[in-house]
């Protein structure tokens, strides 16, 4: 099933399909948010926004408003 | 010859900088521009040459005007700072992302050397990299393993800047068709990085084993407790508290030694040397003026060493994880909570410490609002006015009203900051995008070489570049207070009449050194401009505090003092107090009156009345523009809610 990341629930491990096109895609891609890779959502700032993501051992933190452009599949 | 330093944030690039170049740093701006530069000297065969600290990016294309220092200097060969070869730092433990900059630095044809640092971590964390295939990955760039953080790397770094391997320009490309994009071209940078992240993905199948792709364990599980959705607040507001207890209470002894060294100094010199201009020059402006900048060091040192600490330890990047969205409508960044914290016990540390925030637009904020959180140096003001005006009763029998108004002064601060950062987000334009994309890094213990290089760093900046405006200032404000057209007369008027004669020799040094204030240019442009602030409810005496205080805000008791030919030690504090109290205007009625002394008060809670705050946010915003607008627009607020607090009273 598809969805964008912001809509994931904490402690799933979900693959990237896309990156949508904006002003910040090109940022996402080079922080290695790119179709294929496997990242975990880890956990949520109090207001649940901003939240944090892991991937390839790293953790990124990225507001909603930022992963609502990243496409993801379970 | 120049030698660059490049790589990700959080890769240990500035502990291989401190490695490579000790304590011969200098700091200064990048040409035209408002980014901090970094730069050391190494020794090469006895040759010295210049290492360049560039800001830590993930990419060659910026995300920040900081950032565009970068994509500026190596892209344009003809640049003055273009460099000659390059030291290239990657976290050894995460080689996928960190290459993808490295790739296309590699692909401009700039000798380079690849530094991968914090090898005992990958190690530890079960990685395993074939460093020989990984040089046929990037062909004629040597490969060094590095752990900077406890010094190991020097001597491998110096060696291979020195090989004949990397001295010629490097025609190899990592991507065959590297042309670098526009800089404002998203979709080719997007596409670039694409395929950059597609070959190196492939080429490190086989070049780095993985045991247990996992993070740090033992990170995770502090996180738990630190990014927690109550927790996380307390722990944070408890850290803070900490910090400034520890500023308040260990920053108050140096800054008293300061104090009455440069004042015995003074004394000493103005005993020394022959009396007359030269002496007065010396002993009452240059050297109160350069006390005036050394007094603040110690609150400077002791607020980076807390920073420098959270930054280091990796917990700087959770608080602007949880705070991010509550500073965010506000036209803030996470990162703007601990500048404007700081700004509690001072301005100048705390919009020094603005420049973690990446987006231009954001610091600009940050800088421009932080001098309405209330300062230590109001405190002295503060309750000098309170002690005066606010009866010492209580409120339902338990609260102290004297304290209730001294919380509500820093409670206005506070709101009007986040107010006045609401306006400057819809009034400054930006094209650039804040956002946020931030690596929370594993959390480490802080390196004490780095802490101190950095407050070493800071302190060092703030005296050169500030102290120069804060001497210049405090030096005009010496001229201005004494000199007067007619000083000479009036004094000698003075000593003429009978109350003078009949007076104690201390009695008529202080009626002396009154005389001397109201007549120079300070008394007579607070004579003059008393019909401006006379619907504040302010005299000419007051006049003259407020253009004193403009040195520094505790100057108001200072000069009230003065003016009123009383002691000003602060354990006859009362005696200025009673003297304040029993003051009254041409028609009778007393100066200082609750709907005065409130107004005075909200007066220097909006007020841009630090002259020392001024040349900090002229350095840090390379123009005199911004301190300007600022010392305008909060005077122009000050006046106004002082002239409505005044009206609504009395």
């Amino acid at each position: 099933m598809l969805n964008t990341l912001d809509h994931i629930e904490l402690q799933r491990v979900v693959e990237i399909v896309s990156v949508d096109n904006s002003p910040i895609s090109s940022k996402l891609t080079e922080m290695g948010l790119v179709a294929g890779q496997l990242i975990t959502t880890l956990f949520k700032a109090p207001f649940g926004d901003p939240i944090a993501i892991e991937l390839n051992g790293t953790i990124l933190s990225l507001r909603l408003e930022e992963a609502q452009f990243i496409e993801v599949k379970a | 010859m120049k030698i660059a330093l490049l790589g990700n944030p959080n890769t240990g690039k500035s502990s291989v900088f401190n490695l490579l170049t000790g304590l011969r740093q200098q700091v200064g701006n990048f040409a035209g521009v408002t980014v901090e530069k970094r730069s050391g000297s190494i020794q090469l065969d006895q040759v010295q040459h210049e290492l360049i600290d560039f800001p830590g990016t993930y990419s060659i294309y910026p995300r920040s005007k900081e950032e565009s220092v970068v994509f500026d200097v190596l892209s344009d060969p003809s640049h003055s700072q273009h460099p000659d070869q390059i030291v290239f730092v990657v976290d050894a433990s995460n080689l996928q992302r960190n290459l993808l900059f490295f790739s296309q630095v590699y692909d401009l044809g700039i000798p380079c050397i690849l530094v991968l640092n914090m090898w005992d971590l990958a190690q530890r964390k079960g990685i395993v990299i074939a460093t020989e295939e990984l040089g046929n990955m990037f062909p004629g760039v040597p490969i060094i393993q590095s752990n900077a953080r406890i010094g190991l790397g020097k001597d491998r770094v110096l060696k291979a800047l020195t090989s004949e391997r990397i001295v010629e320009r490097n025609p190899a490309k990592f991507l065959e068709s590297a042309e670098l994009c526009a800089i404002d071209d998203v979709q080719c940078q997007k596409l670039e990085a694409e395929q950059r992240l597609r070959k190196i993905k492939d080429a490190l199948k086989h070049i780095v084993q993985t045991k247990a792709p996992e993070g740090d364990s033992v990170s995770r599980k502090i996180d738990r407790v630190l990014v927690h959705p109550f927790l996380g607040y307390v722990i944070f507001a408890f850290v803070l508290l900490t910090i400034f207890q520890f500023i308040f209470t260990f920053a108050n002894a140096p800054m008293n030694w300061i104090d009455s060294m440069f004042s015995h100094f003074s004394t000493w010199s103005s005993e020394t040397i022959q009396p007359g201009l030269v002496n007065d020059l010396i002993s009452q402006g240059i050297i109160p003026g350069i006390g005036g900048v050394v007094v603040f060091v110690p609150q400077i040192a002791m607020l980076f060493f807390f920073i420098s600490i959270l930054e280091e330890s990796g917990y700087l990047s959770r608080v602007v994880f949880i705070m991010d969205r509550l500073m965010r409508p506000f036209g803030l960044n996470g990162k703007s909570v601990v500048p404007l914290m700081s700004s509690v016990a001072c301005a100048i540390p705390g919009i020094m410490a603005t420049r973690t925030i990446s987006n231009w637009k954001e610091r600009l904020i940050t800088i421009l609002v932080a001098p309405f959180m209330s300062c230590s140096a109001r405190i002295p003001v503060y309750t000098l006015l309170i002690s005066l005006v606010i009866p010492k009763t209580f409120v339902f029998g338990i609260i102290n009203l004297q304290g209730i108004v001294l919380f509500g002064l820093y409670s206005l601060g506070i709101v009007f900051a986040l107010l006045v950062s609401l306006l400057l987000k819809l009034m400054i334009k930006q094209k650039e995008k804040g956002f946020l994309l931030l690596e929370l890094p594993d959390y480490k213990n802080p390196r004490w070489g780095n802490v101190l290089i950095n407050v070493l760093e800071k302190v060092k900046i703030f005296i050169l570049d500030a102290g120069k405006i804060i001497l210049a200032i405090s030096i005009i404000l010496w001229f201005l207070a004494s000199f007067g057209p007619n000083m000479k007369e009036s004094m000698h008027g003075l000593s003429k009449t009978r109350v003078y004669q009949s007076m104690t020799k201390k009695e008529q040094t202080k009626a002396m050194d009154a005389c001397k204030l109201s007549n120079s240019y300070i008394g007579i442009l607070g004579k003059g401009m008393e019909p401006v602030i006379a619907p504040l409810g302010y005299d000419w005496k007051i006049g003259i505090s407020l253009i004193t205080s403009f040195a520094a805000r505790e100057v108001f008791v200072g000069s009230l003092a003065t003016i009123y030919a009383v002691q000003d030690d602060s354990e006859e504090q009362s005696l200025l107090i009673d003297r304040m109290r029993n003051e009254v205007k041409a028609d009778g009625t007393p100066v200082f009156t609750l709907a005065s002394g409130v107004s005075l008060m909200v007066f220097y809670v909006f007020a841009m009345q630090c002259m020392a705050t001024m040349a900090v946010v002229k350095r840090e915003t390379n123009s005199w523009k911004w301190p300007v607008i600022q010392l305008v627009f909060m005077g122009l607020l000050a006046y106004f809610s002082a002239w409505f607090c005044f009206v609504l009273l009395s």
